[in-house]
Order: C-alpha cells, then structure tokens, then sequence
C-alpha cells in the first residue's frame, strides 16, 4: 500500500537535492546556511518518523538559529530572461497549460475514481491521505510530460523548484512552527486559561451577548493560535456546550458547526495562520508580507457577523 | 489559576509587531510558554519536535515546485497572461468569482489539495488576475498591483474555508463530533455538515460582491483608459 510515507520519502528526497543544488551554488554568499537549513528539513522528512521527539525537538531549534541567526539568503539559479520567456509562451501556446494542470486533474479524478469505482477496493493507498498521495503522483506525471516535452537540461526542475522555495524561504516552515507552538500552548494550560477568562464575561441569561461572546471567543482565540482546530474545544466547553445547549437549549449541530466557521472568519485575519496568509504573500513576492491579509478583512467581519446571526436566529427556533 | 502563560500570546504578538523573524519568536515564545506553566525545558523541546514532525504533511505541497519553476522557465505566466488579453469578456471580477466558485465546490467534494497557493494562484489565477486587471484598467500602480495579487491570495482562501465544512469526512467537522461527543452529545457528520451551507453561501455573496466591487473601484483611481 502506497502511503504518507511514501510522500515523505519523495519530499525528503527534493529537500536534499535543494540542500546539495544550494551547498554547489558559489554565486551565493551565505550557500552553506541554505544547504544546512534545506539540509535540516530533508532530514526531518526522512527519518522524523523514527527520531526520538527530543532529537526532533533540537532539529527545530537548529532551523530556528539559521533563520533568526540571518544565514539564509536567495540564490538566484541560472533560468530564462523575461523577453526570453515571451518567445517561448509564443512558441509553445497553450499547451503550457496541460503540464500545470495535470497536478490538480490527477488529484481531482483520481480521488473521485478511487472513492466511487472498485478501484478503491484494492486498498492501494492508504485511505486518509488518497488526494495528497495522487497530487504526488501527478507531481511525477507532470514532470515526466514535461521533461519528454520540453527537453530541458536535466537539472533544471529542481534548480527552478529551489529558485522559488528560496523565494519562501524560512516562511516555508513556520506553518509546522506554528502548529508546534500550539501543542507547547496546550501543554501549558493556555486554553483553559482562556476559556475560564471566556466563561466569566457572559452576562447573566441574555442570549445575544452569550452567541456573541461564543463566536467573537472563536474568532479571537482562532487568531491567537492561527488555527480554529485549538480554539474549538476550548470554547465549546467554556461556552458553547454549558451555557447555549445546555443553558438556553440551543440546537447542537448549529452550534458547533457555525461556532467552527466563525473560528475560520479569525484565521483569514491572522498571521499566525502563515501557510494561508504569510506563505502566499512570499510565494506572491508582494511587498507586504501583510498583503493577503488586507484583502481579506473585508470580508472576514461581515461574515463574522452572519455567523453570530446564524446561531442567533437558526440554533434557538 | 496561573495566568503567566499567557505572557507567550503577548510574546508573539510584540515580536510579530517588532518584526522579529517569525520562526524566532514562534520558538521563543513556546520555550517561554511552557516554562511559565511549570514544564521543564526538556519536555517542551520535546513537545516541539514532536509537533512539527507530527505536521509534516503541511509541507509537502512544495514538491509541486519544481513543476511550477519549470514550466515558468518556458513562460507559463505569460502564456496565462496572453490567454485572459484575447478572451474579452475576462475581468478580473469575473474571472476571480469563477475562481471563487471553483475553489468552494471542489473543497466542499473534500478535494482541498486541487487547488492551491502553490499549485494553482501563483502559476495561473495571480497572472491572470493581473492581466484582467490591466486589460480593463490600464497598467496597474504598484498599490494596486499588490491589491489584485492579494486579492488572488485571498479568493484561495476563502473558498477553501468556506467550502471544506460542507464535506462529511473533513478534519474539523471530526473534532466537532469529537467535541461534543465528550459531553454526550451524538451528533452525525452529515447533521454538521448541512449547517455549514448557510454560512458557505454568505461567504459567496461577501466575497464574491467585493470581488465585483473591487473591479469597479480600481477603474478610476488608475486614472487608466475611462471613456
């Protein structure tokens, strides 16, 4: 059976091609502070399974001192000029496209595929991960079409994967940093803290200003943590469950299922939430590592909003 | 109740306002946090690497990378460029709003890794976005080119989100049921999941309103080609 395993091993694999392209790179100053950082996180992806959680631990510390320390830098690998570029989209037309949308085609009909025919009864691969490993595998598709294609030096994939992963740079990491900082967050207690501080401020019987308290506390916590998965059990115990199920005797399903989506109207205005926030704005090159989160404000608050009616007036009929 | 914890939220919160390098004071503030509940600093090491090993799977969509890189290498985005110029009735409104509808459909399938920052928005909808943008408004100030990339960015996002509850099988509709189970509750994915449609439509209406908005408002203020 072809697992998440199997993901990581490809993973760890392009990391350390990154590591060593960037270690050969001489036009980069600070080469050896990005073939240790990619190096670090090819060694996560092959043996972190396997490493003691302590070891892991030291390995996130050594990543952090490169990035805070300033040794990492962009390199700039050998590719095509913007005039050069024209001439070949003009030579090539739309059939660029085909390569870029193998990836998603194979994800997107290969799940339906593998959940609706008898194809899935083969047990191939492993259940819950069966859309990331076929993105994988149209990963791999794709490439084979276009190094048969465009013949392009062989090197040149992963020396265009490193142009742009060095564009990214440590924010390519601070996803897994920040998911780490949530489990530190639990172990301290955080979330109870919260949630008493939460549970205090309702006011005495007005259900109003306990939805509004439930959902401003998703939301609130959501952005602290950069993520609604740690702010939902916290909320739904000090408000959610006692106070509107049980208090007022709210409609469960409502209230957990929108109390949720409030908690998301939070993670569009965080940059604790860096892979859709911050990563995008590196991947984008703005100026602004804010720039996506700017635009998505205005859109956050009134659907806050709707949700706080949408309990109010859907969970107490 | 021992509130100095919460001296870690405010650590991360200064150091993000200070502009501190990100990874730095995450790393910080976790070490701080924990010590502050009464952890040693060997289990908070420890929870740390446990965590982000537990997490990989965030971080495997850059192998998409080298496809993206390569086929930019023979001129991806102006090809996505050239395609939105020739079709005349692509805006960036419009084109956005599909987008929109797109990304909210195939998550509420539970295909959220179709699509993507690194897979779709930056190889194709940003570039186009951006050709629309200059197509009906004329050469984009820097501003403005910022708003419509961020814009690009952030249609992503909001379909992603409001598109994924409406899925059975999705990770948080599992900690609701989780969740509440705890307390007695038994509540089935599917009773969840139906609750999700009414905020997944006002998402639609919001976002895709200041999509058209936005498209409207960067006309004049380009000073671009108005009759």
């Amino acid at each position: 059976m072809i697992t998440l395993e199997w993901l990581y091993a490809l993973t760890g694999a392009v990391f350390a091609a990154w590591s060593v392209l960037s270690a050969l790179d001489r036009g980069n100053a600070k080469r050896w502070g990005n073939a240790a950082f990619w190096g670090l996180m090819a060694v996560s992806f092959f043996f972190g399974g396997v490493l003691s959680d302590l070891i892991n631990g030291v390995l996130v510390l050594a990543l952090v001192g490169i990035a805070g320390a300033g040794w990492l830098a962009r390199g700039e690998p050998e590719t095509t000029t913007v005039e050069q570029r024209e001439t070949l989209s003009a030579r090539f037309g739309n059939r660029l496209f085909v390569p870029a949308l193998i990836i998603p085609i194979t994800a997107f009909a290969g799940t339906l595929l593998y959940k609706f025919t008898a194809l899935g009864d083969a047990g191939l691969f492993e259940d819950r991960w069966v859309t990331l490993i076929l993105l994988g595998a149209g990963v791999l598709i794709a490439l084979a079409v276009c190094m048969a294609w465009l013949r392009p030096p062989l090197l040149a994939p992963l020396e265009e994967g490193r142009r742009l992963m060095d564009s990214i740079g440590w924010a390519a990491v601070l996803p897994q940093m920040l998911a780490a900082l949530g489990a530190v967050f639990a172990l301290a207690g955080v979330g109870e803290i919260i949630g008493a501080l939460a549970g205090q401020v309702i006011p005495e019987g007005s259900l109003f200003l306990s939805v509004l308290v439930y959902c401003l506390g998703m939301a609130g916590f959501t952005m602290i943590m950069g993520n609604a998965f740690a702010a939902f059990p916290v909320m739904a115990a000090a408000i959610g469950i006692p106070v509107l199920v049980q208090g007022f005797g709210g409609n469960a399903p409502v209230i957990g299922a929108i109390g949720m989506l409030a908690g998301f109207c939070g993670t569009l205005m965080t940059p604790m939430a860096a892979n859709f926030n911050i990563v995008p704005a590196a991947l984008l090159d703005l100026k602004s590592q804010y720039g996506v989160i700017r635009m998505q404000v205005a859109t956050a608050v009134p659907l806050l909003a709707c949700n706080i009616l949408l309990i109010y007036f859907l969970a107490f009929r | 109740m021992n509130y100095w914890p919460l001296i870690g939220i405010a650590l991360v919160v200064l150091g993000f306002a200070l502009r501190f390098n990100p990874l730095l004071v995450v790393a910080i503030a976790a070490i701080a946090t924990g010590m502050l509940g009464g952890l040693d600093l060997v289990p908070v090491v420890e929870a740390l690497g446990k965590a982000f090993n537990d997490n990989r799977y965030i971080s495997i969509t850059w192998i998409v990378l080298p496809v993206i890189g390569l086929l930019e290498r023979y001129g991806l985005q102006q090809r996505a460029r050239t395609l939105i110029e020739n079709v005349r009735a692509a805006t960036m409104g419009r084109l956005l709003l599909l987008y929109l509808i797109f990304r909210q459909a195939t998550a509420a399938l539970g295909l959220t890794s179709v699509a993507g920052h690194a897979q779709t928005v930056r190889p194709l909808v940003a570039p186009m976005a951006e050709a629309a943008a200059v197509k009906t408004h004329g050469e984009l100030g820097e501003d403005e080119r910022e708003q419509v990339l961020g814009m690009a960015a952030a249609t992503d996002n909001v379909g992603l989100f409001f598109g994924e509850d409406i899925f059975v099988a999705i990770a948080s509709i599992l900690l609701i049921q989780g969740v509440f189970d705890s307390y007695g509750y038994e509540l089935t994915p599917l009773q969840l999941s139906v609750w999700a449609i009414p905020t997944a439509i006002c998402a639609f209406l919001i976002h895709g309103g200041r999509l058209l908005w936005f498209d409207r408002r960067l006309g004049p203020a380009s000073g671009g080609t108005q009759p």
